[in-house]
């Protein structure tokens, strides 16, 4: 059944996984960080490999090289192109991620449930560190709420505040990094990255108060990953192809959304009368 | 044993791969690097990236179907590149959030198409080999149409290069003089799915965004001028390539034994290091002056 045995263990992980990407992913969207969201999942699977192959556990790699991306964005980003920087850092994470690779002989199959995830198959020993970092996330967020939502949203107003904005954007790299180390082994880097951008972003067609955005980015984030484990689990295709679709669905959902509204306020006549 | 022997092991000059390597790594550095100069000057490095990655749902697709991988990239990208226009990449705002739905949904549906390959039974080991690729895995066949792509895209950015480098550096400027500038943009976008196709297929997607940005990031960091920013990319991804291929090439001789270190690890090193070694040039500079 789909809700009984091992299927718990996913919703749980799951559930615990599209809190921490709706409220990260508000800020991501708000931020325009979407490439640096892709860049530190996706990089940081090189540390896993990295692990694997020095006896390390899969979670301290993970850790290190999201980390360690997160701070050569923020660092470089500082005096380049921002969106090339982070490119750049991808890359050199990814290559090293190469080398790794074919230095050992028995990861390639390990390759496809990093990126893309094995939701279905996650342990019970899987959810208490996934709960704990979720909750230390989370906590961040709620520290750095008031001073990261001002410098994201009016950047200029922060500063004459003595809010700095490069402070802030590392501060919100560690964050995302952390919500990677958290996220990627046991839900892969496509499902955090597009829980991330499809929720928030829908979210935000909806309405523009930042509080009532983020809560519901996190209900659609939920949504989402329901959906995805419940017709994952009757359709035996993989959970990546459902989120990838259905967070694609979700923002075009809120585009449309938007746009109808507009057009209606706009031409107050065409509104449909009430019947 | 001469320094030549030294540098360039036994049986390089011999070596067919190494001569397949060498030409596609010339051919695709320099249509990146031309590609190149403006997608880092448009801020477009994310589209650049997530081409690349969307390409490999192209090649999953296209295996799939028993179609040649080349028609799978090409067909995927340019299909991505219009999503990509349609929900409104051309704006600098919402930009990576266009960018980022169009990847999150392609990467979907990689994952339903790697499964449904695997499922099928043709080979587990190909979902490294379509998501890293391996310059040193170019059949001599695919040549022809790689430079012909290559042509293509190239010729693409001379006919556009006037419009498109005002529309870029000052889109009102350029809007005010009748330059259709979202046309300009979309067709731009077009040519950067085909460069990319084209260099995530011959030397995988790590290596088609490391020549994409990095030479081009880089030259643009030595000078503004956007035709010599290009001939330093190009020069800056071709030496890389080639010296990437050498140590690759010599890297079978050290540890662990009996295999080598991958090229693209070298390349993108070299990569690196060129554009932190642009910074530490243009650092100089402002300080001379």
């Amino acid at each position: 059944m789909m809700f009984e045995g091992f299927m718990v263990n996913a919703w749980e992980v799951a559930s615990i996984v599209a809190v921490v990407a709706g409220v990260v992913g508000f800020f991501t969207v708000l931020r325009g960080a979407a490439f640096a969201a892709h860049s530190i999942p996706n990089g940081s699977f090189a540390g896993a490999a990295g692990a694997s192959l020095v006896g390390l556990g899969t979670l301290f790699g993970l850790g290190v090289f999201a980390f360690a991306g997160a701070l050569g964005i923020g660092l470089l980003g500082r005096r380049g192109r921002h969106d090339a920087v982070t490119a750049l850092m991808l890359v050199m994470m990814l290559a090293l991620g190469a080398l790794f690779v074919s230095f050992s002989s028995e990861y390639a199959p390990e390759v496809y449930s990093l990126l893309f995830g094995e939701v279905l198959g996650i342990s019970a020993n899987a959810v208490l560190p996934t709960l704990l970092l979720g909750i230390l996330c989370l906590l961040v967020v709620a520290i750095l709420y008031r001073p990261l939502m001002l410098s994201s949203a009016l950047p200029e107003v922060g500063e004459a505040r003595g809010i700095s904005a490069f402070a802030m954007e590392l501060a919100f790299l560690g964050v995302l990094a952390l919500a990677t180390t958290m996220t990627v082994p046991v839900v892969g880097t496509l499902l955090i990255f597009s829980l991330m951008i499809g929720a928030p972003a829908a979210a935000r067609s909806f309405t523009d108060r930042p509080a009532v955005a983020m809560a519901l980015s996190v209900a659609f984030a939920l949504a989402i990953v329901w959906f995805a484990i419940a017709a994952s689990y009757e359709t035996n295709w993989p959970v990546g192809f459902f989120v990838g679709t259905a967070s694609a669905a979700a923002f075009v959902l809120g585009r449309v959304w938007a746009y109808a509204r507009a057009r209606m306020g706009r031409r107050p006549s065409a509104r449909p009368s009430p019947s | 044993m001469s320094a030549g022997l030294f540098v360039f092991a036994p049986g390089f000059f011999d070596n067919e791969a190494v001569h397949v390597a060498l030409a596609v790594g010339t051919a695709v550095a320099i249509v990146t690097a031309v590609v190149g100069v403006f997608t880092v000057m448009r801020g477009q490095s994310f589209a650049g990236e997530s081409l690349g990655d969307i390409g490999t749902t192209g090649g999953a697709a296209a295996s799939l179907l028993g179609v040649g991988p080349l028609a799978g990239f090409v067909a995927i990208d340019v299909l991505a590149a219009a999503a990509m226009e349609l929900v409104g990449v051309q704006r600098v705002r919402g930009r990576d959030l266009a960018t980022g739905v169009v990847l999150g949904a392609a990467i979907g549906l990689a994952a339903l198409f790697l499964y449904l390959d695997t499922t099928q039974g043709s080979g587990n080991g190909s979902t490294v080999t379509i998501l890293f690729g391996s310059i040193f895995a170019i059949s001599s066949a695919t040549i022809p149409a790689v430079v012909a792509l290559a042509a293509l895209s190239v010729a693409l950015i001379a006919i556009l290069y006037r419009p498109l480098l005002l529309a870029t550096v000052s889109p009102e400027i350029a809007a005010a003089r009748g330059i259709p500038v979202r046309l300009v943009g979309a067709l731009y976008l077009l040519t950067l799915a085909l460069a990319t196709a084209l260099a995530a297929i011959t030397i995988g997607t790590i290596l088609s965004t490391a020549l994409l940005i990095g030479p081009a990031a880089a030259a643009l960091r030595l000078t503004t001028r956007p035709l010599r920013a290009m001939l330093v990319a190009t020069a800056i991804g071709i030496a890389a390539v080639w010296v990437g291929v050498v140590l690759a090439y010599d890297s079978y001789h050290w540890p662990p034994q009996e295999h080598g270190w991958p090229v693209s690890f070298f390349v993108v090193a070299l990569i690196f290091l060129g554009y932190l070694a642009s910074g530490l040039v243009k650092w100089r500079q402002e300080r001379e002056a």
